[in-house]
């Protein structure tokens, strides 16, 4: 507690520009990639595989279906089951999930269905889910929500009960409500197990949507890997497949970037 | 309390008898399931505007009638009395202080602070103000932007302290507020305590397992003994506030107590 503690603690605004970049881990990413990239170009080098493209062809495949649309139209496609599964799957996963976590009737009636959810081969189930609802989009969005439903709502769950049992009586202790113990409490507490099940969740719903794609009817990103299969375009498969890739790892850093940005003041510098 | 009364004053040192209790714990057991006895037909009073001790050794459920007193745990039988009037629950005239401090990560310093005010009900330029006033007192002028875990040990729970002091609450309830803290800053920390004493006109209880720290800042002591806990003792050490907190640990006075205290307990702690 001294005045030097002080100002140490103090002193750790504005650095240059550059060591930011350096401590951002910006050029070990980029290296990182670079590496890839060439062991990739090297093993396609090898010939180990007829099918495997060199990392240049896929590029170029990459660059090509990017310009003539037909990757975007597919994007499009398959964004439809998709978005509409996840916002089924965040509501209704993160509404029980918070519901099992805080009342323990609703956890005896609901946890079990989340725990089987959670434990069956869900890939199994959707030709069952083609039966039920065809092939259309309900069976697609079936199939999003049965990927990501289960560890969204079982990452709420135990978040919620992860809560430092201190922190709710803490807040009891000041004459808080119930009301306040949860919106003012738990549910901050809880938000960044929370987040982390979401962003499980958003992983697979991307499994499910394509999954959905390759084995009920090829559209969208389902349908680009199995006609460029069919047709031996193989740098063209390739390419669909990083696509949907990095777009998933896009999808999740947005959703790491929001909740720093909305929850947890605390991460900002 | 009668009873515990008249066997401390068998030891040699006169008890006071409480003239204006402001907490009364009367007839109070706790059970855990139907068979572990936490606490068993504790009656106690505390006087307004004193820091009473709680101490014991582990199990001797301190904390558990600490808990109960602050209405965070419901007793088995018994009531708890404040100002006069049963309680059952949590009031705005009680504050506590945890152990692990029970700050939130999330929010800043001047929040924390300011989170006792705010579940009140308390307009937010107010409550800061306050706040802001409390984090001066406790020695953490300069740190309300802070999070805590930008903090040490000593300082988060010096944040505990000013949300507790923030609510102007009449008691005070320490559970065990310094032992997350290292030695240094402890004996700081108790210093800082005495000195709040003087300027707060508050009743403080305080659960301690540190004999010391007990004999230290306290002006009356509970010895529980354990299962069932139990008040096995009760202790007012005379030691003049007039004496510096360097003099104090060489006082004789201090020493004596400190050894009684030592030999009561003795016989629990295997």
């Amino acid at each position: 507690m001294t005045s030097m503690d002080i100002s140490r603690m103090r002193n750790t605004a504005d650095p240059g520009l550059f060591a930011r970049v350096l401590r951002s881990g910006l050029p070990w990413k980029i290296a990182s990639v670079a590496l890839f990239a060439l062991i990739w170009q090297l093993a396609a080098m090898s010939g180990f595989n007829f099918a495997f493209p060199s990392f240049t062809a896929m590029i170029a495949a990459l660059w090509e279906m990017l310009a003539d649309g037909s990757l975007i139209a597919a994007f499009l496609r398959t964004m439809e089951p998709l978005v509409i599964g996840l916002v089924f799957s965040v509501v209704v996963g993160v509404g029980s999930g918070i519901a099992m976590g805080l009342r323990s009737d609703v956890e005896w009636i609901t946890l079990p269905i989340f725990i089987t959810m959670q434990a069956a081969p869900m890939a199994a189930l959707i030709p069952l889910v083609t039966f039920v609802y065809g092939i259309g989009l309900a069976s697609k969005v079936v199939a999003v929500v049965m990927l990501s439903l289960p560890v969204i709502a079982m990452n709420s769950y135990k978040a919620v009960r992860n809560v430092s049992p201190s922190l709710v009586d803490m807040c009891r202790s000041y004459t808080g409500t119930r009301r306040q113990q949860i919106t003012q409490i738990i549910l901050p507490a809880a938000s960044p197990m929370m987040f982390a099940g979401l962003r499980l969740g958003v992983a697979e719903g991307f499994s499910g949507a394509v999954l959905a794609e390759l084995l009920i009817t090829p559209t969208g990103v389902g349908d680009l890997i199995t006609y460029h299969r069919s047709i031996a375009n193989f740098a063209h498969m390739y390419a669909t497949i990083v696509a949907i890739v990095l777009f998933a790892i896009i999808a999740v850093g947005l959703l790491q970037w929001v909740e720093a940005k909305l929850f947890r003041p605390e991460r900002r510098e | 309390m009668q009873l515990s009364m008249t066997t401390a004053a068998g030891s040699g040192v006169p008890i006071a008898p409480v003239r204006e209790p402001i907490v009364e714990v009367r007839n109070v057991s706790k059970l855990y399931g139907n068979t572990v006895v936490a606490l068993q037909d504790i009656d106690l009073s505390f006087e307004k505007g004193h820091l009473t001790s709680l101490l014991g050794p582990s199990g001797c459920g301190k904390t558990t009638l600490l808990k109960i007193v602050a209405g965070l745990l419901q007793p088995s039988s018994g009531e708890i009395r404040v100002k006069g009037k049963p309680v059952n629950g949590p009031g705005a005239e009680r504050a506590f202080v945890f152990q692990d401090f029970a700050l939130m990560p999330w929010a800043s310093v001047l929040e924390n602070a300011a989170y006792g005010l705010k579940v009140q009900g308390v307009a937010k330029s107010e409550r800061e103000d306050r706040a802001r006033h409390y984090i001066g007192e406790v020695g953490l002028h300069g740190f309300e932007k802070k999070y805590p875990h930008e903090l040490s040990g000593g300082m988060r729970q010096r944040v505990g302290l000013a949300r507790a002091l923030a609510v102007d609450a009449d008691i005070l309830l320490m559970d065990e507020p310094f032992s997350a803290v290292d030695e240094q800053t402890r004996r700081k920390f108790q210093e800082d305590l005495m000195h709040l004493r003087e300027v707060e006109n508050k009743t403080f209880l305080f659960v301690t397992h540190s004999i010391e720290e007990a004999v230290y800042v306290s002006d009356r002591i509970v010895l529980l003994s354990p299962r069932p806990g139990r008040v096995s003792e009760i202790i007012d050490p005379q030691i003049s506030r007039e004496i510096s907190p360097d003099d104090l640990r060489r006082d004789e006075n201090y020493l004596d107590t400190v050894e009684r205290i030592w030999t009561g307990i003795k016989k629990y702690v295997e």
